[in-house]
């Protein structure tokens, strides 16, 4: 089963880390998942760098900032194809993300 | 006792009434589900309270009365049918009998668990579900120990629960013939409850272990006769004696050999020994003698300084040609190393290294990681190194390894300051 993990991140909660130590861990942790075949995944811009937009009846509304407005947000995912739940809440558990903040398990729509 | 340990007891002697009474229920009308629905309550009412208001005299009277009056309630409201009432009457004149002869409830905790852990059963619901009706630990709790989540931690209780009774599980100790294989299941399920809880050990704290060992030797003193039930004892009982000597006093994972032995629980261990050797002489029994004679060896050779390596390796013969396991098989190569060097190790490693349920799993990779640098391999020790970090969830585990790449001069790491440690 294909995975797409979401990582949710308190911005300040991850300034706090090591840096250096924070980014060998994911080094790390990028390793490993190419290892087991997954994908390593995409790291966005500070949430504060988003633009929301959205359709009403017609008129276009264009928002500053992210569509949530939680005090942890998007910052990236990784893909990963394993056998069970059980694996891929394994992986959310490994990734370094999930100490500052909240990896996100969802499973794929498989395609017919 | 400090306020937190008497919670602990009194949270236990609640765990155990519970299981007891769910298992005599249970036993009775082959429902585990209508059991626990007829307890749960007064389990959860007797959790809440205990602890502020002292225990009662007689626990198990205490927890029944409160499930016959909450049933009332519900039956009157119409929520429940009538039919859990007679179970509830039976077992609250079975419990007003017993003390008042001051006998003891008859215990039916263990053909509870061998129906829990039926071959029927799926696999990965066979520890859960002992822990939840003889523990009485939340689905939630368990979730998170076995990495599930709670939804589907639940469904998979639920499943379980109906199959025991629609397909008529028996509820008793298998006859002899069927023992070995059915006690196995029993025995590996436990053994998983105390693994996960192992693994888990948050600073030195774990709530599963010591309710796997509780059940261990629940196990091991109502079959005597198992020799495998000692030996699965024994075996938690020398891990746990070892438990506070896995951190130094920064909290950094400390291997075997350099932990300090003073720190290590004598009493325990003493213990673990009688369970061994009691086992022993029953002859060879299986997987759990084997692995808990390892682990004596181990303890022995740190306290006496004897040589027990060459042992060591030949129980790890017995074991692999027993399980077929890549895990035993991991573990045999690392003791070869001591024996015949890092390069006969690494040799053996070469079986197993795609072994599918091997190259996600970290200490496969710790491993290979350590022979290597021994070896001198220093490419090959930092990628293996590197993989066991990425894979650890342990913060204790993850610095010991980072000071090992370190060591291996990881161009990524050489700089960072551990003073804040």
């Amino acid at each position: 089963m294909n995975y797409m993990m979401l990582i949710h991140h308190d911005d300040a909660a991850l300034a706090t880390a090591n840096q250096k130590e924070l980014w060998a861990d994911y080094a790390a942790f990028n390793e490993a998942l190419a290892k087991a075949g997954g994908r390593s995944g995409v790291r966005l811009q500070p949430a504060s760098s988003a633009t929301s937009v959205r359709v009403r009846d017609g008129k276009t509304e264009v928002i500053d900032g992210p569509y949530a407005d939680t005090k942890e947000k998007l910052a990236g995912y990784f893909m990963i194809d394993v056998a069970s739940d059980e694996e891929a809440v394994a992986w959310a558990q490994r990734c370094p993300s999930a100490r500052y903040g909240t990896i996100e398990v969802r499973p794929i729509h498989e395609q017919r | 006792m400090n306020s937190d340990e008497a919670r602990r007891t009194v949270e236990r002697i609640a765990r155990e009434s519970y299981g007891r009474l769910v298992a005599l229920l249970a036993v009775r009308t082959r429902d585990v589900a209508s059991a626990e629905d007829l307890l749960a309550d007064a389990f959860a009412a007797a959790l809440e309270q205990w602890p502020s208001q002292g225990l009662p005299t007689n626990p198990d009277a205490w927890l029944v009365t409160v499930a016959k009056r909450r049933h009332l309630d519900l039956l009157r409201r119409g929520q429940v049918q009538m039919k859990g009432e007679p179970h509830l009457q039976m077992l609250a004149s079975e419990v007003e009998e017993a003390s008042r002869m001051s006998e003891e409830l008859p215990d039916r905790r263990l053909p509870l668990m061998f129906a829990c852990a039926h071959p029927l059963i799926e696999r990965g619901a066979r520890a859960p579900l002992i822990m939840q009706t003889v523990l009485g630990i939340s689905a939630k709790a368990i979730a998170s120990a076995f990495l599930v989540s709670p939804g589907s931690m639940s469904q998979r209780l639920v499943r379980a629960k109906a199959h025991i009774k629609e397909s008529g599980i028996p509820f008793s100790v298998p006859e002899q013939d069927e023992m070995p294989e059915r006690l196995n299941a029993v025995l590996d399920a436990t053994y998983a409850a105390y693994s996960t809880g192992w693994d888990e050990a948050h600073e030195g704290e774990s709530e599963l272990a010591p309710e796997a060992i509780w059940l261990g030797s629940l196990i091991a003193n109502r079959l005597p006769e198992e020799p495998e039930a000692k030996a699965l004892l024994a075996m938690m009982l020398y891990a746990e004696a070892r438990r506070n000597a896995r951190r130094d006093a920064h909290g950094c994972y400390v291997p075997i050999d350099q932990q300090d032995v003073a720190s290590w629980d004598r009493t325990r261990i003493c213990d673990a020994e009688k369970l061994l050797h009691a086992c022993n002489r029953f002859g060879p029994t299986g997987r759990y003698q084997l692995e808990a004679a390892i682990q004596s060896a181990h303890i022995a050779q740190r306290l006496t300084g004897a040589n027990c390596w060459p042992a060591i390796v030949a129980l790890y013969d017995h074991l692999v040609s027993l399980t077929n396991s890549p895990v035993a098989v991991l573990n045999r190569a690392a003791a070869l190393a001591e024996v015949a060097g890092p390069n006969a190790a690494l040799a053996e490693l070469c079986a197993i290294s795609t072994d599918k349920r091997i190259v996600g799993y970290q200490p496969y990779w710790a491993t290979l990681g350590h022979l290597n640098l021994r070896a001198g391999n220093i490419k090959a020790a930092r990628e293996a190194l590197t993989i066991a970090m990425g894979l650890s969830t342990d913060d204790a585990v993850r610095q010991h390894l980072r000071l090992r790449l370190q060591s291996a001069g990881d161009p990524i790491l050489r700089g960072i300051a551990y003073s804040h440690r």
